[in-house]
């Protein structure tokens, strides 16, 4: 059991085996941190070089400065919810100063033991300055012994100054009933996004996304990878959008695992208004090829379990 | 002990008939021998080592591994009794890792590093420059065929089956795979079934076996075998018009 719920009074053990799965905290995390728990603060902590302070414009949700120069330091901002009928609508801007190298770590976990929905509405809006290297992580998780619903529409709003660079590794676990998310990159001279989606549906559950890269400077770069798993009667629709500006460089490539009743829609999008830009797609759905299965097997894994490893590699 | 007996395995052709592939072979192999199986493409070599591996299943006849029938045993009992099979055309994995497949191969999810190296040593691959690449469309066919042939090494089967090792491999590599071979049969850990064109395997041989037409149609020592292949390959079919034809 995680010492987590021991070191902060508002956490209890449900909160805490949340936290570790989507922010593999086990402990108190070192460096700044702020928990939301249920729409308000659980626990919160800035340090020398981050600083986390409540909004002032009315909105919920936190400020993060992270001052110029700041190099090796993380920050965590999770968010759990384990009422049932209630939405979290959160505004979180972060300030990231010129020549930093820190890892953001955010993600939010749902216990949904009831009948009604539990809906989280994260807004993250990054401000990168010249030069920093960020990498953000975001799991989202569900679940809940009830017949409510577990909803996440995340948006993410990233502006790179330039020579900023973000890794985006953004993951969906299992448990959302629905999810629709934003994803927006706006990248200046030689800045660089680097998303990674990792998404698992299973059930009736839908899942759609929407993604804007934006190389707007000369020289930005931008590389997206998405790799899905639709089981059972999940609905799957990703829109992801490259828009080359300047002499710049794209690559989208969306891969997906249809299983069962599943429904996987892949559409990708290129858009250039520069002679220099380069920009590729890649798009492919298809089941669990039948000569993978049987590779496995001949290592002595049964038919479920070749596919469970190939799932749980395909979505590492 | 490998006992295979009057094993057929046929199809349904277009017109309604049959297509015999595999036609009433009935074959041993003792314990801890090189078996190389050769002869023309399409004569059911590949089928023959499937329906080993269980990968097909005979229309007719018996398989016996060490006395046991396992004619109806699934692919995942026969590798847990101790079989295992290096595809001639390995698929590729999105998301599984060099070092993930040596993992599974050898039941081990913690496999020490040097021994995967060790693995891929074996098979002329630079463990650094692997051990963390998927195995996908990054990899080239020589290199996810000898990455294959290290998960067959790992695997420590008793019953080792390599369908056209060489194919897609370097003449640097093969002369590392071949060396490799050569060193396990030394050991006398493993039977091993190679299914070859390559003179230098079938020299390592301690019996090769002429499939053609679905059937055994020579077997014997190198000595008495290789003289024949070599002709075919200079000259007319040695090794019987007949048997290709039909």
């Amino acid at each position: 059991m995680s010492e987590l719920n021991k070191e902060i009074s508002a956490i209890d053990e449900v909160d805490a085996e949340l936290l570790e799965k989507i922010a593999d905290m086990l402990g108190k995390p070192v460096g700044a941190f702020n928990i939301r728990k249920n729409g308000g603060c659980a626990a919160r902590e800035s340090t020398e070089h981050i600083k986390i302070d409540p909004r002032t414009d009315g909105h919920e949700g936190i400020d993060i400065h992270i001052l110029p120069g700041t190099k090796g330091e993380t920050c965590h901002i999770p968010v759990v919810m384990t009422k049932t009928d209630m939405t979290d609508a959160v505004y979180n801007d972060f300030y990231v100063g010129e020549n930093c190298d820190v890892t953001i770590v955010a993600g939010c976990g749902i216990h949904n033991g009831g009948c009604g929905t539990t809906e989280h509405d994260g807004v993250h809006t990054f401000h990168i300055g010249k030069n920093s290297r960020v990498h953000y992580i975001e799991k989202h998780y569900g679940e809940g012994d009830g017949n409510g619903k577990n909803v996440m529409n995340p948006q993410t709003v990233v502006y790179l100054d330039e020579g900023a660079v973000m890794h985006m590794d953004t993951a969906q676990i299992a448990g959302i009933d629905s999810t629709k998310r934003y994803t927006r990159f706006e990248c200046a001279d030689r800045a660089e996004a680097v998303v990674t989606e990792r998404l698992l549906t299973h059930g009736c559950q839908t899942a759609h996304s929407d993604m804007d890269i934006v190389l707007n400077g000369a020289d930005a770069k931008g590389r997206v990878t998405s790799r899905s798993v639709a089981k059972g009667t999940s609905s799957q629709v990703f829109h992801p959008n490259l828009v080359g500006n300047s002499a710049c460089f794209g690559h989208v490539q969306c891969d997906s695992i249809i299983m069962d009743e599943a429904h996987v829609e892949s559409i990708p999008a290129l858009t250039a208004n520069n002679t220099d830009a380069q920009l590729i797609h890649e798009a492919a759905i298809g089941k669990i090829a039948g000569d993978q299965l049987l590779k496995l097997m001949t290592l002595g894994l049964t038919e479920e379990e070749a596919e469970e490893r190939i799932l749980k590699g395909f979505l590492a | 002990m490998l006992e295979l007996k009057n094993l057929s395995y046929r199809v349904p052709t277009e017109d309604g008939g049959e297509l015999a592939i595999l036609n009433n072979i009935s074959l041993t192999i003792d314990d801890r021998q090189l078996v190389v199986f050769t002869g023309p493409n399409g004569g059911g070599k590949t089928t023959l080592a499937k329906a080993i591996m269980g990968l097909i299943h005979p229309t007719s006849g018996q398989i016996l591994y060490n006395g046991q029938d396992i004619t109806d045993l699934s692919i995942t009992e026969r590798a847990r009794l101790g079989i295992s099979y290096g595809f001639q055309q390995p698929p590729r994995f999105k998301g599984l890792k060099v070092r993930d497949l040596l993992c599974i191969a050898a039941n081990d999810e913690n496999l020490p590093k040097n021994v995967c190296c060790n693995y891929l040593t074996q098979v002329g691959l630079c463990a650094n420059d692997y051990l963390d690449r998927e195995v996908d469309t990054s990899l080239s066919g020589g290199e996810v065929k000898r990455i294959e042939i290290a998960t067959v090494l790992a695997r420590k089967g008793s019953l080792m089956i390599y369908d056209e090792p060489e194919a897609g491999i370097d003449l640097w590599s093969f002369a590392r795979l071949t060396e490799t071979f050569n060193e396990l049969h030394q050991k006398h850990d493993a039977t091993m079934i190679i299914i070859s064109h390559q003179e230098r395997i079938i020299s390592l041989a301690d019996e090769i076996i002429v499939i053609a037409g679905g059937a055994i149609r020579h077997r014997g020592t190198k000595d008495a075998i290789l003289p024949l292949i070599l002709a075919d390959t200079l000259g007319n079919c040695a090794l019987g018009k007949e048997c290709i034809i039909k």
